[in-house]
């Protein structure tokens, strides 16, 4: 399976490395006020979790990898990008991110949460054949990250950029632990995440010709 | 195998040509044909499975057996009896300005769309495309729920669709995680993401992992079984939603989450021989059965009424397979049945009397007998019959899963029995205001499509009496599957 062309330690350093700034992205984003910088942030965990995918395939061989990697490149570094600048110009929003807890407490629980990441996932590691051993815990530390900026951001665009960050970290998770899911499941989650994508456009229009506002605090309608 | 490819196909097809017709006056009535179709298909699809037992398809992707094929037949029957009802229903909507052409048209398509993710995910064996199922089926609804771009619906559709895309997210991770213990076994092969070749390797796979995957599950596929603490999102869509959608969403939608965690369970604590996935399901059985019950008297809408009501049944369902054993698992089956029957007549009746009352608050509903006996009734007897009342089949799977609990875990017996008794106390006296005094609601312009609700609520009378002998055989085959 290792036919490698590099020596194996590269690659699996430069996986590290990948892995390394996955997690650096996850904190930038959570630090990140301004939503601009937010989408440019998210790209360049797209392009990181293309390169990373890109060299599993290129170290093991594994022919569908190369697919999925190009997926990757495809919508997440090219088309949500794009779309979600369209959207930006479209809503002429260009304020700042709100979040409901400071950000240094943020920062702070992020920490937390990856250090949680880690041993929730030693467990794993320990088992892991692959090349990567350390990054399922960074991946599920890149999950927990965008969970959290899910929890504390007000407004809609972040949120679902928060959801996109996710599905990145599990994407990552997968090709780490396991090369990458059997192709037709990775069509299908990427079929999904489009649709879901088309789905969440049209709902910011609706709910800014709604509510006047993209801000999710001004439907408080359901208070129990 | 033709009846499953007929099973998907057809209401795969009838959504992509509603898609284009769907606003013309005689597309209800194609969905209504492409839904008996459908339900035509999985009745003989059921018939081969009972007599020639379980049966692999199409180069293994996909796995019939008595336990999937009772749901698939559920789904189908239940899809096809709303949309027999959701022809006048929508058409009232539709001339009260509700609804414009378009929206019908999405609705139309949508609908016959959601039934197919649904029977996909019931029917498929890999489980990376059970949750691509999933997944879908949650996006289909979400555009069902804000069908009407009301504020209220479409706060309803954010909230649902961020809160179920996290959950299902997690759940995601636990797929990954068990593909990844089944990858040292396998290899790296789709036969490790088939659920039959994890079942029969069970032994094999590394434990921890499961455990933890089966963590990730039951927080991922419990946000959309509307599992405490996960439910926020339950009540506010069912409320928002068009009618036929909430009866959908909790009859059928509920159900094929909770078939996801329990082929997981079945998988996770046959490789563990432990009673750790079990255990968990209790927990979250217990605490999602106590928690909406003391919500109910609290509720104005009636639709949120009965959207908390159907968080606590499907508690009651996860804590009867959480427990496990024939006579448990036999419960929470025949609980399935009768609640996604009865939940969905009831939620027909409450469709026609919103519409009659012009409202769904429920101090605004009164007199539902006098105007519409048909109704009135309907909603009354529905509600003794979710309430467990003798003899309809609520009463019958209720009795025997708290006998089982009384028998293996007697201290859970009295925090149901107050849980039940408090829903009872809070639903029966509102629901006996908007049924019994003087009317305040108008005739419908339209005549109501009864049927479906007293076909159902016959089916549960029925249940409650006496189970037909294939019936008792199908569900005693597929509780010893569920273990």
């Amino acid at each position: 399976m290792f036919g490698l062309s590099l020596p194996e330690t590269l690659n699996s350093q430069l996986i590290n490395l990948c892995a390394a700034i996955m997690l650096l992205l996850g904190f930038a984003m959570l630090a990140q006020r301004r939503i601009l910088s937010l989408i440019n942030l998210f790209m360049l965990q797209g392009l990181v979790l293309f390169i990373s995918t890109f060299i599993v395939a290129y170290t093991t061989r594994q022919n569908h990898l190369y697919i999925s990697a190009g997926l990757t490149l495809t919508l997440k570094v090219i088309a949500l990008p794009y779309i979600l600048h369209r959207l930006i110009r479209k809503l002429s929003v260009k304020w700042d991110v709100e979040t409901i807890i400071n950000i240094p407490t943020t920062m702070l629980a992020g920490i937390a949460l990856v250090v949680i990441a880690f041993n929730v996932a030693q467990p794993i590691s320990l088992l892991s054949g692959t090349i990567m051993r350390a990054t399922i815990g960074i991946a599920l530390a890149c999950v927990l990250l965008s969970f959290l900026m899910m929890i504390t951001r007000s407004k809609a665009v972040p949120q679902v950029i928060a959801f996109l960050a996710m599905e990145n970290g599990l994407f990552f998770a997968a090709t780490s632990a396991t090369y990458g899911m059997p192709m037709v499941v990775e069509l299908g989650i990427a079929l999904d995440v489009m649709v879901g994508m088309v789905i969440f456009g049209v709902f910011f229009f609706q709910i800014r010709q709604q509510f006047d506002s993209l801000d999710i605090r001004h439907m408080e309608r359901f208070k129990e | 195998m033709i009846e499953l490819i007929l099973v998907l196909a057809i209401p795969l097809t009838t959504s992509l040509v509603l898609a284009f017709i769907g606003h013309r006056a005689y597309a209800a009535t194609i969905n209504i044909a492409g839904s008996l179709l459908t339900f035509l298909a999985a009745a003989s699809l059921t018939n081969r499975v009972v007599r020639f037992g379980p049966m692999n398809l199409l180069d293994e992707q996909f796995f019939v057996d008595p336990l999937n094929v009772f749901l698939i037949a559920l789904t189908a029957l239940v899809g096809f009896t709303t949309s027999v009802f959701s022809r006048p229903y929508m058409r009232v909507e539709h001339d009260h300005g509700r609804l414009s052409a378009g929206r019908l048209r999405l609705y139309h398509s949508m609908f016959q769309m959601f039934m197919c993710t649904m029977l996909l995910a019931l029917s498929t064996n890999n489980i990376g495309i059970l949750w691509v199922a999933m997944e879908a089926a949650t996006l289909t609804t979400v555009l069902l729920v804000a069908l009407y771009r009301t504020p209220e619906s479409l706060e309803a559709a954010w909230k649902y669709f961020i809160l179920c895309g996290v959950g299902i997210a997690q759940a995601l991770f636990g797929t990954i995680l068990i593909y990844f213990a089944a990858e040292q076994v396998f290899g790296h092969t789709q036969g490790a993401m088939l659920w039959t070749h994890l079942f029969a390797y069970r032994t094999e796979l590394e434990p921890t992992v499961l455990s933890l995957a089966f963590v990730f599950m039951i927080v991922g596929y419990g946000t959309k079984t509307g599992l405490v603490p996960l439910h926020n999102w339950l009540p506010d869509a069912h409320a928002e939603g068009p009618t036929p959608v909430s009866a959908v969403l909790s009859g059928l939608l509920l159900n094929v989450a909770l078939y996801a965690i329990i082929r997981c369970k079945v998988l996770v604590d046959g490789a563990l021989e432990t009673h750790f996935a079990g255990n968990l399901m209790m927990g979250f059985g217990l605490l999602t059965v106590v928690v909406p019950s003391f919500y109910l008297s609290r509720q104005k809408d009636v639709k949120r009424l009965f959207g908390y009501s159907s968080i606590e049944h499907m508690g009651l369902i996860t804590f009867a397979f959480g427990m496990g054993g024939g006579v448990a698992s036999f419960a929470g089956l025949l609980h399935m049945t009768v609640h996604s029957l009865t939940k969905s007549a009831i939620f027909f009746a409450v469709g026609h009397a919103a519409q009659m009352a012009g409202t769904q608050v429920i101090d605004d509903i009164k007199g539902l007998i006098k105007r519409s006996p048909t109704i009135g009734w309907g909603l009354m007897l529905g509600t003794l019959a979710i309430l467990g009342m003798p003899p309809f089949g609520v009463f019958t799977s209720e009795f025997m899963i708290l006998t089982t609990a009384i028998k293996h875990y007697p201290w859970a017996t009295p925090i149901l029995l107050t849980a039940l008794g408090v829903a009872f106390a809070a639903m029966f006296s509102k629901v006996q205001g908007m049924a019994f005094g003087e009317s305040t609601v108008r005739p419908l312009a339209h005549n109501p499509a009864l049927l479906p609700v007293f076909l159902h609520l016959g089916l549960v009378l029925m249940l409650g009496l006496w189970i037909p002998t294939y019936l008792n055989e199908w569900f005693r085959q597929a509780a010893r599957m569920v273990g």
